[in-house]
Parts: C-alpha cells; sequence; structure tokens
C-alpha cells in the first residue's frame, strides 16, 4: 500500500497574526508555525495502515515555502518514510484548484493507492484541496473521514455527517481522502524518529504555478461589538421576554 | 539560545516535550502534586520515547543525544511539572549514568537497555543521615567475604527508591578488618536485605518518590561493584557534576514556568483602573525575572555544551546550578507575590512552583556547597599563577 499524506503548514493557534503593511497576507517574521492540525489525524491514519499491513509506504507531500520544511521534518520524525516538497517561496497558491493542480503533477507519476489529505487546513480553510486532487487523478474522494478500514483493492471509510450521523462508504482504490480531526490518536515524534528525520529522501521540486481563480484583495479582523440589553419588569414578564429571545434571537430550542 | 546551542533536531525535541507536556502532564500536574501521586503512566509514555535516555550511548540502547538535548528536554518538562522533571532526571543522571560511566561492559549490556526505555527506572544513593554535604562520611559498610560482600548501613532521602528496579549506591569496602575506601555497587531493588521505607512527606516534589533504605546484612556478589574501593568516591562526585546541569535546567523551568503564569497573570488583573504591569513595581519584577531566566539558561546551556565539547565543567556546571537555583527559588517568590492573595492559594499554580523551588538549592550539593566549589575552582587558578 503507497500512501500520500498532505500536510501543510499554517499558523499555530496561539500565533500572533500581525498582518503586512499591504493587508493582503500576514507578517511570517512573527508568525509561529505548526502542522495542520487535522493533517496531523491523516499522517497518523497512514502510519497505522502501514503498521497494521506491515508493509508499504507512506509519503508526506507538502506545498510551500522554505519554511515547510519545519512540518515536513515533523513528519518524517514521526514515522513517514520520506517526503516530497512542493516549493513555492513566491506566490504561494491560495486558491484550492491552483494548489491541488500542483499536487496531482508532483503525485500522478507515483501511482498511490490512498490520498490522506486533512478536512481543512486551519488557515484558508477552503476544504477542498483533497477532494479537487481526487477528481484530477481519477481517484475515488470521501470527505470527513472518521475512521478507515482496508478491505481488498478497497477502502470503507466512517464520514461524519451531521448532528451526530455517520455513514460508512466503501470506494474503490486509489482513493484520495480528507480526515477529520480526533479520528486516531497521533503519536509524539520519537528520539529516534527526531534523530532519523534528515537522513530520510526529501525531494524538491519547484514548478510554477498556474492562473488563479481567486486571491486574496485583503485581511482584516471582524468589528466585534458588545451590546448589553437591560430587560426591565416583574420577574415574569423578565422571564417571558428572556424565552422569546432564547428561542427566536439565541435560537436554543 | 536558538542559534547558539540547539540544532533542528534540539527544537523539534523541544516543541515535542512541549506538546507531550500541554496533552499528558498539565492536565494531571495539580492532581499528583495535591495527592503526591507518582505518574508512572506518564514516566512510561516517556521511556517509550526515548525520554529516559537522551543521553545514554545508542550502543546501550538509549537515545545517543547530547547534553543540550538533555538539559532542553529536563527544563521543558519542569516548565510543567518538576517532579516529572526530577524523576527523569534522577533515573538519567543518577540511576543510568554511574553504569555507562564506570560499570563493565557486561553490567552495562545487562542493565542498561532496560533503564534506557524506562522497562526499570535507577535510584541513586549516596547520602546517609550522617553524611549529606559531607559525602565522604558515609557509613554504610561492604564487608568482604570470599567473593562477595556483606553490606550494613543505610540512605536517606534516595529518589525514585520506591520505584526503581535497580540501585546504585556507595560504601565503605572493608577487607580484612580493613578500610579501603568508598566503592559503589549496582543490585536489583528485590535483593534479600534490603528495606525501603514509605515515601517522606515533602515540602515539594511531591509526585516524585523519595524514601529511606536500610541494608541488613545484604548478600552481594563482587560482579555487582561497579566502582572499586577509592575510586567510588570520585565516580559519584563526577555523576554528581553532571548531574548539576539537570539540576540547574530544572530550575530554569521551574523558574520559566512561574514567570509565564505571572507574565500572564499581570496582564488580566486590575487594580486602581489599570492591568497591574502598569505598576512599575510590579512591571520590573517581571524585567528582573526574564533577565534572570536568560543569565541562568544560558550559564545552563552553556555547561552542557562544554560537556559535550568535551571540556572540564566542575566550576561551569556548579555556577549553573547555584545560579539557576537561586534564581528559580527568587522568581517563583516574585510569582506568587505578582498574584497577590491569589498566589497563596492552590487554585493557582504559582504556590506549586514556590514548593517545588526549595529543594533546588539543597539536593545535589546546598548552594553552600556550590560556592565551595567554585572557590576551589577559582582559588586552584590563582595558586598557579603565583
Ligand atoms: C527531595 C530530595 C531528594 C533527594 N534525592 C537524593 C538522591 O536521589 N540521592 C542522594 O544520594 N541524595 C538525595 N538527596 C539528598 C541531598 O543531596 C542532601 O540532602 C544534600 O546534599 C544536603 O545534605 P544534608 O541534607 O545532609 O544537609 P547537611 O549536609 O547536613 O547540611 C546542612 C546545612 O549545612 C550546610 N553545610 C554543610 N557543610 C557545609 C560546609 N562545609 N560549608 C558551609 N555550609 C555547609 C549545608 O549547606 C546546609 O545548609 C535528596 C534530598 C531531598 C530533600
Amino acid at each position: 500500500m503507497k500512501i500520500a499524506v498532505l500536510v501543510k503548514q499554517v499558523p499555530g493557534s496561539e500565533s500572533p497574526l500581525p498582518l503586512v503593511s499591504s493587508q493582503d497576507w500576514l507578517d511570517e517574521s512573527q508568525v509561529a508555525y505548526i502542522m495542520n492540525e487535522s493533517d496531523n489525524y491523516g499522517l497518523e491514519e497512514a502510519l497505522q495502515i502501514r503498521e497494521k499491513n506491515n508493509d508499504g509506504e507512506v509519503v508526506v507531500v507538502s506545498l510551500g515555502p522554505d519554511r515547510t520544511q519545519k512540518v515536513i521534518r515533523e513528519a518524517l520524525a514521526k514515522g513517514a518514510d520520506r517526503a516530497i516538497h512542493i516549493q513555492t517561496n513566491e506566490n504561494y497558491p491560495t486558491d484550492p484548484l491552483a494548489a491541488a493542480s500542483l499536487f496531482a503533477d508532483a503525485l500522478k507519476g507515483e501511482d498511490f493507492d490512498i490520498i490522506f489529505s486533512g478536512l481543512q487546513s486551519d488557515d484558508l480553510g477552503y476544504g477542498q484541496t483533497g477532494v479537487i486532487l481526487g477528481e484530477l487523478l481519477g481517484m475515488s474522494t470521501a470527505t470527513l473521514a472518521m475512521a478507515t478500514e482496508i478491505l481488498d483493492n478497497k477502502i470503507k471509510v466512517k464520514r461524519e455527517l451531521e448532528a451526530g450521523y455517520f455513514q460508512w462508504v466503501t470506494m474503490s482504490l486509489p482513493a484520495s481522502i480528507s480526515v477529520q480531526s480526533g479520528c486516531n490518536t497521533p503519536r509524539y515524534p520519537s528520539l529516534k524518529g527526531i534523530m532519523g528525520a534528515k537522513k530520510k529522501e526529501l525531494n524538491v521540486v519547484t514548478p510554477s504555478v498556474g492562473d488563479q481563480n481567486q486571491s486574496i484583495k485583503k485581511i482584516y479582523a471582524p468589528n466585534t461589538a458588545k451590546e448589553t440589553v437591560m430587560i426591565k419588569g416583574s420577574v415574569d414578564q423578565v422571564v417571558e421576554k428572556l424565552v422569546t429571545i432564547f428561542r427566536n434571537e439565541i435560537k436554543i430550542t | 539560545m536558538d542559534t547558539l546551542f540547539f540544532t533542528d533536531e534540539h527544537n523539534m525535541l523541544i516543541e515535542m516535550i512541549s506538546d507531550f507536556a500541554k496533552s499528558e502532564i498539565i492536565p494531571i500536574a495539580k492532581e499528583i502534586d495535591q495527592t503526591s501521586r507518582f505518574p508512572s503512566e506518564v514516566i512510561s509514555k516517556l521511556g517509550d520515547l526515548g525520554i529516559l535516555s537522551i543521553p545514554v550511548p545508542k550502543k546501550y540502547g538509549g537515545s545517543g543525544m547530547d547534553n543540550v538535548a538533555y538539559a532542553a528536554a529536563i527544563m521543558e518538562l519542569a516548565k510543567a511539572d518538576a517532579s516529572i522533571a526530577i524523576t527523569v532526571a534522577a533515573h538519567t543522571s543518577l540511576g543510568t549514568m554511574p553504569i555507562v560511566l564506570s560499570g563493565t561492559e557486561e553490567q552495562k549490556k545487562k542493565y542498561v537497555p532496560k533503564l534506557a526505555t524506562g522497562k526499570i527506572l535507577g535510584a541513586f544513593g549516596l547520602t546517609e543521615p550522617e553524611a549529606g554535604s559531607d559525602a565522604g562520611a558515609t557509613r554504610t559498610t561492604a564487608e568482604r567475604k570470599g567473593n562477595n560482600y556483606i553490606v550494613n548501613g543505610g540512605k536517606i532521602f534516595i529518589t525514585n527508591a520506591g520505584v526503581a528496579g535497580l540501585l546504585s549506591f556507595t560504601a565503605q569496602i572493608i577487607e580484612d578488618g580493613k578500610n579501603k575506601g568508598i566503592g559503589a555497587f549496582i543490585i536489583p531493588t528485590d535483593i534479600d536485605g534490603l528495606t525501603i521505607s514509605e515515601p517522606e512527606k515533602k515540602m515539594g516534589w511531591k509526585a516524585s518518590d523519595t524514601r529511606q533504605l536500610f541494608f541488613n546484612n545484604m548478600l552481594i556478589s563482587e560482579s555487582d561493584m561497579i566502582a572499586e574501593p577509592g575510586e567510588g568516591f570520585k565516580i559519584f562526585l563526577k555523576i554528581l557534576t553532571g548531574g548539576r546541569i539537570s539540576i540547574a535546567a530544572l530550575a530554569v523551568g521551574t523558574a520559566q514556568g512561574a514567570y509565564e503564569k505571572a507574565l500572564k497573570y499581570s496582564t488580566e488583573r486590575k487594580a486602581f483602573g489599570k492591568e497591574i504591569n502598569n505598576f512599575q513595581s510590579i512591571g520590573f519584577k517581571l524585567s528582573d525575572m526574564a533577565t534572570q531566566i536568560e543569565a541562568a539558561k544560558l550559564l545552563t546551556f552553556h555547561a552542557a555544551w562544554k560537556k559535550d565539547n568535551g571540556h572540564d565543567i566542575i566550576k561551569e556546571a556548579a555556577m549553573a546550578k547555584l545560579f539557576a537555583s537561586e534564581a528559580a527559588m527568587k522568581i517563583t517568590t516574585d510569582a506568587i507575590q505578582i498574584h497577590g492573595g491569589y498566589g497563596y492559594v492552590k487554585d493557582y499554580d504559582v504556590e506549586r512552583y514556590f514548593r517545588d523551588a526549595k529543594i533546588l538549592e539543597i539536593g545535589e550539593g546546598t548552594s553552600e556547597v556550590q560556592r565551595l566549589i567554585i572557590l576551589k575552582q577559582i582559588l586552584k587558578k590563582v595558586e598557579s599563577l603565583v
């Protein structure tokens, strides 16, 4: 089983997020980057499949500037066998179709059985890259995977639906599957893994980024306003008013 | 610091332990402190990750990293919980390294791989009721009988004693009624003649296991010796020198943990209409804390770096341990001060850091003893000039 895992480097949830003066990107020098949360679960799923079958290869694939190699090394330290870095030092694609096309070009010659990606990136959050990539490579696709099971040449995927419902789908391989956070327990890299990460193969490709259908014009923090409403009247009147607000405005049912 | 001492691997290690601490240690830190529970589940996970054998050579199943990595790891653990950090430090520096440094090849092969993965933990017995700072006053005796020794006496304040599978200890070696000097042995803790008492009730390091030991006609073989008479004392002092770097690292971590909490609190707490860090007497405390931590960190990593590069570190390790532990005491005290009354109650963690800091000025050589060591080293320099 040959498995690719898409791993993205994103700003950590506790990182400061200052903007550059042109207001169309973050001031990266002040951002603390980490591995995208759901990608970490995708990596774990791949490692567990490889370990269960006692066979196969896990290849971590990341798109981004040089700094991205930090999460690539982390994935290698956790146990991925080798890595492909699609390096885009300038003109980082913020358009999911452009990003997926770069992945497709880098992966199409390799005949992967499975591509795991995270459900969405914690920065741009489109949740489309894995699906478009599956489409571009002619693979089965599923999103929001909570569990997977390998059958003969097929994969069974437990998908998370709305309101606590789940769905099991069985698909033919190869498949591109986006994974939901929480579907397994990601491991920590062992010291042995950390020491060995630099010795693993890291293949850097530098394609040119094609046309993009969308671009970022302006980034800004939403204005938040706090408004306190005082409810006056007798206890009964206050309670009745509160219930109306809960029901119609806050929509507690 | 990041580029002066740290490689990519060091940074990855620090990040990994920080993640680990966030999910596995910080959520239980209060509970294990208040119930004095030894967190064996956490220690076992640290063993699986290779954190119980950072400076132990790969050849014997260790992680084979350097002392900078080891200090960085202890620092990161101590930021979250000092009891867990000392458990790891005592196991590594004191429980494992004596065998690595002076054991026979057979002893290394037999014991070190199990210690390296944390399958068994190690403890180190030097201190006795009447031999603390004056460790040469050891009263425990090992009397030679053919190819065996009969051990009598006891040790006190031994970290990990109740959870360890292996114990190294010092004793006066008696042969034909003559005192041959201090030697050292390594024994399994389930041996006949060894009694391990109940855990001490301590002020801090509450989740670390500290106990008294008694040797009563304990029969051991000469193959259990790890240091010949006369050598044992020297080797254990050398072990303590290396161990001081880990106590310095533990002190930096403890100080850093308390400082971060105080810094955060000072931005949230308001008095007289403003955040308290706007008052200069609070703000300057924070400046001093940050400066002391930076200095202690540099001393610690410099000592670790010198050790990794084969330099003599007697003075540097003593200076790092002395400075960092006294800084930790001051910083944890000020962290409580910044929290006001809330710092004095257990809901906020700073009082735990304060209690955990005091021992740093005592264990592995008191501050007074560190000053003696430093003085001896600097006078030696002066004497060589005249
Ligand atoms: C929690 C804890 C864990 C420990 N873990 C271990 C362990 O794992 N293994 C182990 O072997 N030991 C361990 N110890 C023992 C520790 O190393 C000793 O307590 C320490 O070395 C001090 O010895 P003492 O308690 O006998 O104090 P003493 O030596 O009696 O000192 C009392 C006071 O006199 C001062 N003093 C002594 N001599 C001099 C001098 N020449 N000049 C100036 N001042 C002096 C000391 O600095 C101190 O202030 C531990 C102790 C504690 C509390």
